[in-house]
């Protein structure tokens, strides 16, 4: 079970799996994410789900190499299999039936964007997107974003590629352009999400984000994605993983996101394979 | 009446400062001769009063005999005779308050170790080399038992015994629910739990893991591949929390998380296994149950110098079970009662550094019938701790409520069964355990397992 069928690199360091998992595919929704394990001695890692395909029964999934887990997953060939994976997970995506949208991704949060787009985008939506990169090289599935996107505009930090600057500046740039939309999607890593967030604050436009923090059964048990939304604690892993941004608490969320930062350099220090197998 | 003159036999156990170093077993469990002696102390009783104490109705009387006669392997075969898992039962039942509460013995002295002597047979069957279980005649109709904790495994290992075609659905990597996720390796070795599933699964249950009823499947799913009746054993849901300002500091674990770590990913033995865990050199646990006592002395193992509990009544009221207590006692915690957490305190990086507290003193009686504690004016005080665990309980899982046509909930998260039967506000659905009672014991789920398998069978034969 779990077998990959397709495995593509991204970038150096982005992976792409298609994932065999008949069941889950069946009932996967855009939004919602898995939790995988890696060999008998793993932990458990929550994945956003970036397609899905019912008739195939397969999933893919995109993950970039930051720890000891992405790094095993990431030496994973095709025709291997995962030791676990489960899901859906989270709540489905509430997506506009109709309307203007704009989607931002930065970096690997492209990946669970495209779903999302590509669902809005069968419904006759009219979505314009935003990739983010740290460079042109790590700028990760434009053809398939362009395919469901009126627009897609790039940004990059070293100005290599597109826009020189900050996915939240082009959000600025085409909302000054008094470009209209109904709402934004931003998916990213946490400090790109809160100036996002901030970007769009003062125009009151209605900004999802989608949250991805430590997890460990991802089914409402543990406890341990608790996310303060609204002045409410939420449990991420059940009322999540999106929600709406100006209502979410980013400087908890990114303390906590580094709850385990020396355990997590140690486990990569211990790890002698950097990409090889089981390493142990 | 008769009076044994035998006492009790105590279990031999690992020293406190041995075993606050290892996540081995504490018990060590009787030999063959304590086994014996303590089984002479039984007076066969012409009517027994602890089998009605016991939920699962294990035969207790005879099977104390064929240990006395040296017949072990038999007692233990007597035992599984409505007994699925008791060698998860002989360690982690509250016997206390079941089968030893109505011992007769129990008026004028001390009542038989019945627990302890369900362990020895169980144990010792076990290890002579299990006999393969008589496989019924099949009766075609096949049932699904949704979670594999002690609801889910005892509802199943019945059902199969009947003839049903099983399937058990799992949500995480490993079968067993709390009794892997949750009760300590020391308490509870996880090869026992292993074990007893696989005895499970040789009376023909079929296993599915990573297989979450409500996302993965549904329970209309289920029906429309062929099941005819679905058992909800889906256990403990999202943890409790106080509600007081820092609970979402760094270092504040909820137990289910705390015990998650440590057991199920065995978090103790990082970096050999991936899944850390943060244990500082001082530990509050916020609660009273046995939740607290296993969060707590997984503390000191994890290497706290200094581990607490926090408890806001005194020690009377405490729900856990007072063996537990002791363990914990001699294991060096300390046990704040009366103290109720007000406020937890961060460093400038957002982890836990302290807890102000207030002491209580007890008023009348509340709802629950115990005192209730009132704040002592003007006692707060700060405690220095670097990690806390809140073992306050849970509410139920929210996930197969909510994706269930038909399935009703009380206020509080419940889900609303017949008391009897287990049966759901649907009909076929049945369930037990902490997915309708919240936070309770292993054989109390265990006996609500067994209720509802009694009455799905019931309904299943009208379908026949």
């Amino acid at each position: 079970m779990f077998e990959i069928s397709i495995k593509r690199t991204l970038t150096p360091v982005t992976k792409l799996f298609v994932v065999r998992a008949p069941l889950v595919a069946r009932k996967a929704e855009a939004g919602q994410f898995v939790i995988v394990r890696m060999g008998e001695r793993g932990e458990r890692v929550p994945l956003t789900i970036a397609d899905f395909d019912r008739e195939a029964g397969t999933l893919t999934i995109v993950f970039q190499e930051v720890g000891k887990t992405t790094k095993m997953l990431g030496a994973l060939q095709q025709g291997d299999c995962l030791t676990d994976l489960v899901g859906p997970l989270g709540v489905p995506a509430e997506l506009p039936e109709k309307g203007r949208v704009l989607v931002a991704g930065g970096g690997v949060g492209v990946a669970p964007l495209l779903p999302k787009v590509k669902a809005m985008h069968q419904r006759g939506v009219d979505v314009v997107s935003i990739i983010g990169a740290r460079s042109a090289d790590l700028i990760i599935l434009e053809d398939e974003m362009t395919a469901v996107s009126s627009k897609v505009y790039i940004a990059t930090d070293d100005g290599s590629r597109g826009l020189h600057g900050f996915v939240s500046d082009l959000i600025k740039k085409l909302l000054d352009e008094d470009e209209k939309f109904d709402e934004i999607v931003a998916v990213g890593p946490l400090p790109m999400m809160r100036a996002c967030v901030e970007t769009t604050r003062p125009y009151g436009l209605k900004t999802w984000v989608s949250l991805n923090p430590i997890m460990v059964d991802g089914t409402g048990m543990c406890g341990a994605c608790r996310v303060t939304v609204g002045g409410e604690t939420r449990f991420c892993c059940v009322d999540g993983p999106m929600f709406d941004g100006h209502e979410v608490d980013f400087k908890e969320a990114m303390t906590r996101s580094l709850m385990y930062q020396e355990e997590e350099r140690q486990a990569m220090n211990t790890c002698c394979c950097s990409g090889g197998g089981d390493c142990r | 009446m008769p009076v044994s003159k035998t006492p009790r036999q105590e279990m031999p156990r690992q020293r406190p400062e041995d075993r606050v170093q290892n996540f081995n077993e504490v018990a060590l469990g009787f030999d063959e001769e304590m086994a014996k002696k303590e089984a002479s102390r039984c007076i066969q009783c012409k009517k027994p009063l602890c089998v009605p104490g016991c939920p699962v109705n294990v035969q207790i009387p005879q099977f104390i005999e064929m240990i006395h006669e040296g017949d072990y392997a038999g007692a233990g075969e007597k035992i599984k005779e409505t007994n699925s898992l008791p060698a998860v039962c002989g360690r982690v039942c509250p016997q206390e308050e079941q089968c030893e509460k109505t011992c007769v013995l129990g008026k004028k002295g001390e009542p038989v170790a019945i627990g302890r002597l369900e362990r020895f047979a169980v144990d010792y069957q076990r290890k002579a080399g299990l006999k393969p279980p008589l496989k019924p005649e099949p009766v075609g109709q096949k049932v699904a038992i949704v979670g594999s904790g002690p609801a889910g495994l005892t509802c199943a290992g019945d059902l199969a015994k009947l003839g049903y075609q099983v399937t058990m659905f799992e949500a995480l990597h490993a079968p067993g629910g709390v009794l892997v996720y949750g009760i300590p390796e020391f308490r509870l070795p996880k090869q026992i739990v292993a074990e007893e599933v696989e005895y499970v699964k040789s009376l023909g249950v079929e296993l599915v893991l990573n297989a979450i009823v409500g996302r993965t499947l549904t329970v209309d799913d289920l029906f429309a591949g062929g099941y005819e009746a679905v058992f909800l054993g889906t256990g403990a849901g999202l943890p409790k929390f106080m509600d007081i300002p820092g609970e979402n500091l760094m270092g504040v674990y909820s137990a289910n998380e705390w015990l998650t770590r440590t057991n199920l990913m065995k978090a103790y033995l990082f970096p050999v296994y991936d899944t850390p865990i943060k244990c500082g050199k001082r530990v509050a646990v916020i609660g009273g149950g046995n939740v607290a006592m296993d969060s707590v002395r997984c503390a000191l193992r994890l290497g706290a110098e200094e581990a607490h509990i926090v408890y806001r009544r005194s020690e009377v009221e405490m729900p856990a079970r007072l063996e537990e207590v002791e363990n914990a006692k001699e294991e060096g915690v300390i046990f704040e009662m009366l103290t109720l957490p007000v406020r937890i305190l961060g460093d400038e990086k957002g982890w836990v550094k302290g807890l102000e507290c207030v002491r209580m003193e007890l008023g009348e009686p509340d709802a629950s019938g115990r005192r209730r504690p009132v704040p002592r004016k003007g006692s707060e005080f700060i405690m220095e701790v670097d990690t806390m665990v809140m073992a306050l309980g849970t509410s139920p899982n929210p996930i197969c409520a909510r994706t269930t046509q038909g399935l009703q909930v009380h206020s509080w998260g419940g889900l609303i069964v017949d008391e009897s039967t287990g049966l759901t506000t649907r009909q076929g659905v049945y369930a037990g355990g902490d997915a309708v009672t919240g936070s309770a014991t292993v054989i109390l789920a265990m006996g609500a397992g067994k209720a509802a398998a009694q009455a799905m069978d019931e309904y299943l034969k009208t379908k026949r």
